[in-house]
Parts: C-alpha cells; structure tokens; sequence
C-alpha cells in the first residue's frame, strides 16, 4: 500500500462536515467517534459501581415526559437520595431523558445534545412515544422509534408513566450499568455511519457538524 | 353586543351572525372587508385583543375558514370573525399592522395551511417544519399515516383495537345490542 491509498483511507475516515459553511469547518472536530474498550475486569467493575451511584440528568425535556421529571426531583419522590441529579448543561450530565415524543425538530436537538455528553453516557427513553410512536404513531412530525437515531439503553413505558416508574427505570439502569452492559457510547461509535445516515434521511437541512464532543 | 352588530352592519357587509353564548359571538364576513372591520372593531368598539388566528380547511367546500377571535375588555365578550377564502389562491391580507403578533399566527398558518399573508414579516421562516418539503401538512388532503410510515421506522409488534369492543369482550360479553339501538336514534 502506497502513501496515496494511505491518505486517501485517512481522508475517508474524516468527517466532512458538509453541513456547516466552510468558514466553521475548522472549529469543529472531524474525527469519528472511536470505541472505548473496558478496562481491566477488578478496575471496571468499581468504576461502573461508582457510575451507577452519580447518575446526573441532562436539563433537557424533550417533550410532554419531562414534566414527570419536576415531582421525581422535589421533596416527594425525591431522587438525588438515589444520586439523580440534575445538570444544566450536556458537558457535565452523563443521563440523558428523552421525555416522550421526540418530533423533527427536537431530534435534531437531541443527537447535537447528545454527542456533546461526556461518556460514559445513558439514555433513558420514557414513555410510550420514544418506543413506537405512542398514540402519535401516525403523526407526520414523530419520531417512532428513538433507538434508530441515538442508542437507548432503557425504556420506560407508559403514558405518562409516573416518577415511581421513573425510578424503577433508573434502578434497571444502575443495574444494567453495574453489569457492564451499559455500553451505547460504544455501540454508537460501531454503527456511526448507521446512526448518522438515519438521522440524515429526516433531517433534511443539515446545518451542524457531523459530530460533536 | 345587539349594538355593536348593528354599527358593523352600517359598515360592512355581515353575511351571518351566530351567537353561542351571551359572551361569545361569531360573525362572517367579506374576505375583502375584513381588515378595515378589524381596525374597526379594534380602534372604534373596543376589541383591544386579538386572542388568535385560526383556519380550518374545508376539503368539500373547496375552502378555507380562517377564524380571528378578538375580546373586549370593557364588556367581557368574545368575538369571532370567520372569512372563507379559496383553497386554490390561497392569499389572505395580513393583519400585523393592527396587532403585532399577529405576524406569529400567520407564519403558523403558513406552514401548516400554506396560506400566503403577503407583506408578513418573517411569513417564510419555518415555524416547528424544520427542512419540510411535502405539502402543508394540515391539509386534509396530506395522508400523515403514510407519510409516518414512509419517513420513520416502525416497530413492529404493534397491535391496535377498538376500545369498547375490547372493553366488551374482557369484561361484558354478555352486553347487549341496545349502543347499537342508540346509535341509530342518535
């Protein structure tokens, strides 16, 4: 293999950010996201016991669910007893709540929101709409299913489901976490070119990077 | 209220009067004589508030009704104005000199009827449609389910049913015909 093939696979393997004006192109990373591999089985396991015990909510209520996310936080139910908390910005939330239906214009939102996070990052999908469409199945602005456009890691079903479902899903989650199993950065940065081509087939105007951290 | 619709009727032409509650009135009106009866209404009668513009399409009729609500502060009563305009032309004047949000509704309307309000400000920007590129989507004409099936990703699994039929073969299989009967009295 020649300089040139080498250059030439280096070239593919960057993003083109094709959506931003050329002027911006240089202010946004053009790298993949790459696989983050476990580390060694004794050090994974405490980190993923202290991961499961610091879960911090990204502010961000994408729709109709996020009200549940008030009572789940206040004095009744009360979640930072479980070490929920929330956070203002995606840089500091490692959490993600997709709080019911996720229409064309928040998606867009969504997967900017949510390649910001830091890993390792979780997403909880919550109600009925994240999952198949919910009673808005055959709206012409919902997003029927969330897992084809970032990677969810639980669902919570209902509609509205109420905070003491909220919380049995963030007990599956800290338990899917201190199992290992946890892993939709990674998945995500396998299936990039999946994920970003079904984002792409909605998202008609593309005016942001390709990725974001 | 028997009053104001009586200075209207002095000054354009009121094609129809219908009053739903003493507090809530609805009127229809010349496409034409609309804005000089809202400056009207607005500056003369009272009708500081424009509560909203609405439209509602009339696939049969080959229409569409646009609704302008307005309230008066001073006698508490709700006014409608409905005008008809044509579904193919599709133009209607814009009414943001009279209340400056207006511009809102009409961009609103734009997007999801594709009314046209020319000289609207901002009329063109997409109000929640980012990149759309169907016909407006509140037309009834649109099919939203086989636009939902084309675009988006369907799990499958999913199963439908007609709640009172399920309600009656869970709980009462024994009912008998009688919402039938009612049904045909209705």
């Amino acid at each position: 293999m020649n300089n040139k093939d080498l250059k030439e696979i280096e070239k593919q393997m960057k993003l083109a950010n094709e959506g931003l004006p050329e002027i911006e192109r240089d202010l946004f990373a053009d790298d993949r996201p790459s696989r983050i591999e476990p580390l060694n089985k004794y050090l994974e396991q405490f980190l993923n016991w202290a991961r499961a015990r610091s879960l911090w909510i990204l502010a961000f209520g994408t729709g109709c669910g996020a009200i549940e996310l008030r009572p789940l936080m206040t004095a009744r139910f009360d979640a930072f007893r479980y070490g929920i908390a929330g956070r203002p910005t995606p840089r500091q939330a490692n959490v993600f709540i997709i709080g019911g239906y996720a229409s064309l214009k928040t998606i867009k939102r969504i997967v900017r929101s949510y390649e910001q996070m830091q890993g390792p990052k979780y997403v909880i999908a919550l109600g009925s709409c994240t999952i198949n469409g919910g009673m808005y199945y055959d709206s012409y602005n919902t997003i029927n299913r969330i897992d084809h456009y970032i990677p969810v890691d639980t669902y919570v079903t209902g509609c509205m489901p109420r905070p003491e479902a909220l919380i049995a899903g963030f007990n599956r989650l800290k338990e899917k976490i201190q199992a290992g199993e946890c892993d939709g950065m990674n998945k995500y940065a396998d299936n990039f070119d999946w994920y970003k081509a079904n984002q792409k087939r909605i998202i008609k105007d593309w005016n942001m990077p390709d990725y974001n951290w | 209220m028997k009053e104001i619709i009586n200075k209207l009727k002095n000054m354009v032409n009121v094609l129809k009067v219908v009053e739903k509650h003493p507090d809530l009135f609805f009127i229809t009106l010349d496409k034409e004589q609309l804005v000089m009866a809202l400056g009207y209404l607005k500056h003369t009668l009272e009708f500081k508030h424009l509560a909203f513009l609405q439209a509602v399409d009339y696939l049969e009729d080959n229409k569409f009704m646009l609704t302008y609500m307005i309230y008066n502060y001073e006698l508490k009563v709700n006014l409608g104005i409905n005008v008809f305009i044509d579904r193919e032309e599709h133009t209607m004047f814009s009414i943001h000199q009279l209340w400056a949000h207006a511009w809102q509704y009409q961009r609103e309307l734009h997007e999801m009827f594709g009314i046209d309000f020319p000289d609207s400000p901002r009329v063109n920007e997409a109000f929640i449609l980012e990149s759309w590129d169907e016909m407006p989507p509140m037309k009834r004409d649109f099919d939203t389910l086989a636009y939902s099936q084309k675009t988006y990703y369907q799990r499958p699994g999913r199963e439908t049913s007609d709640p009172k039929e399920k309600m009656k073969d869970a709980k009462y299989p024994n009912y008998p015909e009688s919402p039938k009967i009612r049904r045909d009295d209705e």
